[in-house]
């Protein structure tokens, strides 16, 4: 091995156009848009933040409860809740251009329209580096999951998006279908210029003693430690056919599984739940993979980006 | 607001079910107002498990003090803490309650909602009348405290095990007829069940007192990025927004809640 203990590792990473001085981002709906852990974690040390979920308009979210605990994670159908494009821009930009860090909004619709339409405007919005396109919801009953679970729609929606939009796209891939490969190619040939995945699985929870669903929603996603090797696995397969990079999530709760997810093939990372418990935690994965790659002789994260050895 | 591994000072069984549990935190303290709370990592549950919301009982000297109901999981795991043991802590959260009452102020308070009360007795400009609720005597906590610091306590037991039998708002009736006859005016804090917290709240309204009501909401990341917690709530003009009770509460007034 090379002496890497003096030498200069670069953790630098071009997210289909977003250029992150580190692979580590937030995962959309679980930092809010920045500014709510400001005064808990140093912001301005993040890859890129990434914000809850906007349409074209204020949306309310679903009904309480929206949220359950369950072994090795969380439930949650919080719905979407957000302020619309133009409540983002004005209430929350401010703040998200002042950390100096690239901004990528997670953005929806209830239509290919509507998507693009929110992708135009955001355009304009100064401070925005990127979209990623949410197609995987499950917590909405019109689009969200059902956009994201048909190859057709998911190629004519990023098509829509791009005609729309100079701006880097990430569309948000689903995890509950049978090929990822298939929509990985969907979605690259229609224009998106990264990938990210997991969003949470489809997922429910019982009240036995009453024999209600738990969530008002009946029905929500699952996140955290207990999606973590599905996501991996979706990410190892679809890194096999993607020519554009991969931002990977899934049950980050530390440098590890972060460090798992790019040997499997991702370019960059995003800690989501693991937020809740430990608002810091992003930045102990950003530490963590460099303590890594310099154990593991790694100058740049191209030699750990699909670094997993399968013989 | 701070994120700070504190050290247990002191644990004891108030109750069966209800524990005093006193860390050294500092920061938290310091900066602490009744009505605010904090957010607990539950030692010995699995890494992925959430936070815990708990009031602030108290906090004085760099100490802060929880007062909790051991109700499940996260709370039975907490019983285990002894002095020494360590739990990271995000606090102090929320808004917490106004400090100075017009008139009177009136304390209601059921089951743990004696804790954030207990902290606001302590600083609340003028004195007045708390009122505990429960179903038996065994909820009826912190009575002796209010009373140290000079409070009226009133209690009432659904099973009259202790005190008054019947409702806590029953005791909210007589009280506020009794101050309304010295010609005084009245404030409402309170915290408690749902249930409670309405019935408060209607009477706040109806008599044209303002009720300062501390809503108790699950939780998840307690500083108002998730969106777990919300709460529809009315504006002074009438329009209506969605609040998030970490956040924007958990204490509000009475007129803004669109319950
Ligand atoms: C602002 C605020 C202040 C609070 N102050 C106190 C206090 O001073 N003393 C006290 O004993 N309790 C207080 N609670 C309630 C306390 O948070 C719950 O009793 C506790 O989280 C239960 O955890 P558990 O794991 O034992 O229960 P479980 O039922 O096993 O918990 C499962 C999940 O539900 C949540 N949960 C369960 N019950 C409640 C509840 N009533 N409110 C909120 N979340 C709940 C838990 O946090 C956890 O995520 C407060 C809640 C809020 C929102
Ligand atoms: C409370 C909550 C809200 C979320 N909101 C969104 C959202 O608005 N848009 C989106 O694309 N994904 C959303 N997600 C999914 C996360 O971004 C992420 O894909 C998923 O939680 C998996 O990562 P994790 O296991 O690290 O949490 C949300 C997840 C949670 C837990
Ligand atoms: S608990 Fe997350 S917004 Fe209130």
């Amino acid at each position: 091995m090379v002496d890497v203990a003096s030498q200069k590792i670069d953790m630098a990473v071009d997210l289909g156009g977003i250029r992150m001085r580190n692979p580590v981002t937030v995962a959309s709906g679980t930092f809010g848009y920045g500014q709510e852990y400001a005064g808990l974690v140093d912001v301005t040390r993040l890859g890129a933040i990434t914000v809850k979920g906007i349409r074209l308009g204020e949306w309310a979210g679903n009904p309480l409860p929206r949220h359950v605990e369950v072994p090795g994670g969380m439930l949650n159908a919080i719905g979407l809740q957000g302020p619309g494009v133009e409540g983002f821009a004005r209430e929350y930009m401010p703040f998200l251009r002042s950390t100096g860090v690239p901004v990528i909004v997670n953005i929806w619709g209830t239509d290919e329209n509507e998507y693009a339409e929110v992708a135009r405007r955001l355009s304009d919005v100064e401070g925005v580096s990127g979209l990623e396109l949410n197609i995987s919801c499950p917590n909405v009953k019109e689009g969200g999951n059902a956009f994201g679970t048909d190859p057709r729609t998911v190629a004519a929606l990023v098509a829509a998006v791009r005609r729309a939009t100079k701006l880097p796209l990430i569309p948000k891939l689903a995890p509950n279908v049978p090929d990822i490969k298939v929509f990985v190619r969907a979605a690259q040939d229609a224009g998106a210029d990264a990938l990210s995945m997991i969003n949470t699985l489809p997922a429910m929870a019982i009240d036995i003693e009453s024999k209600r669903p738990i969530l008002a929603n009946k029905v929500g996603g699952l996140s955290g430690s207990a999606i973590h090797p599905v996501a991996v696995k979706l990410v190892w397969e679809a890194a096999k056919v993607a020519q554009v990079p991969i931002l990977a999530m899934g049950g980050i709760m530390g440098p590890e599984q972060a460090i798992e997810f790019m040997l499997a093939g991702a370019a960059a990372v995003a800690v989501g739940t693991a937020n809740f418990i430990d608002p810091s935690v992003s930045l102990r994965v950003i530490d963590g993979i460099e303590a890594y790659m310099r154990r593991h002789g790694m100058g740049s994260l191209r030699e750990l980006t699909g670094a997993v050895v399968c013989d | 607001m701070v994120d700070m591994l504190c050290e247990v000072l002191g644990h004891k069984p108030l109750t069966e079910v209800y524990w005093e549990l006193d860390i050294a935190a500092p920061d938290i303290a310091e900066q602490a107002r009744p009505g605010q709370f904090v957010h607990v990592r539950v030692p010995g549950l699995e890494a992925v498990s959430l936070r815990r919301p708990f009031s602030i009982f108290g906090a004085e000297g760099g100490t802060l003090k929880i007062l909790y109901k051991n109700v499940g999981r996260g709370t039975a795991e907490m019983t285990r803490l002894s002095a020494g043991d360590r739990l990271q802590v995000i606090g102090p959260l929320g808004n917490g309650f106004p400090l100075c009452a017009e008139g009177v102020p009136v304390l209601v308070a059921g089951g743990y909602g004696v804790a954030p009360l207990f902290f606001l007795a302590g600083r609340l400009e003028r004195k007045g009348v708390v009122l505990i609720g429960g179903r038996t005597a065994a909820d009826i906590l912190a009575r002796d405290d209010f009373e140290r610091i000079g409070w009226r306590v009133q209690v009432a037991t659904q099973d009259g095990s202790l005190g008054t039998e019947g409702l806590v708002t029953d005791l909210l009736d007589k009280e506020l007829a009794g101050v309304c006859a010295e010609g005084d005016a009245a404030e409402f804090f309170a915290c408690g069940p749902e249930g409670m917290l309405r019935a408060v709240g209607e009477r706040a309204v109806a008599a044209g007192l303002r009720g300062w009501l501390s809503l108790d909401k699950r939780m998840v990341c307690g500083v108002g990025a998730c969106l777990a917690c919300v709460q529809k709530l009315r504006r002074a003009d009438g329009s209506t927004w969605i609040g998030r009770v970490c956040h924007d509460g958990p204490v509000f007034e009475a007129r803004e809640i669109v319950w």
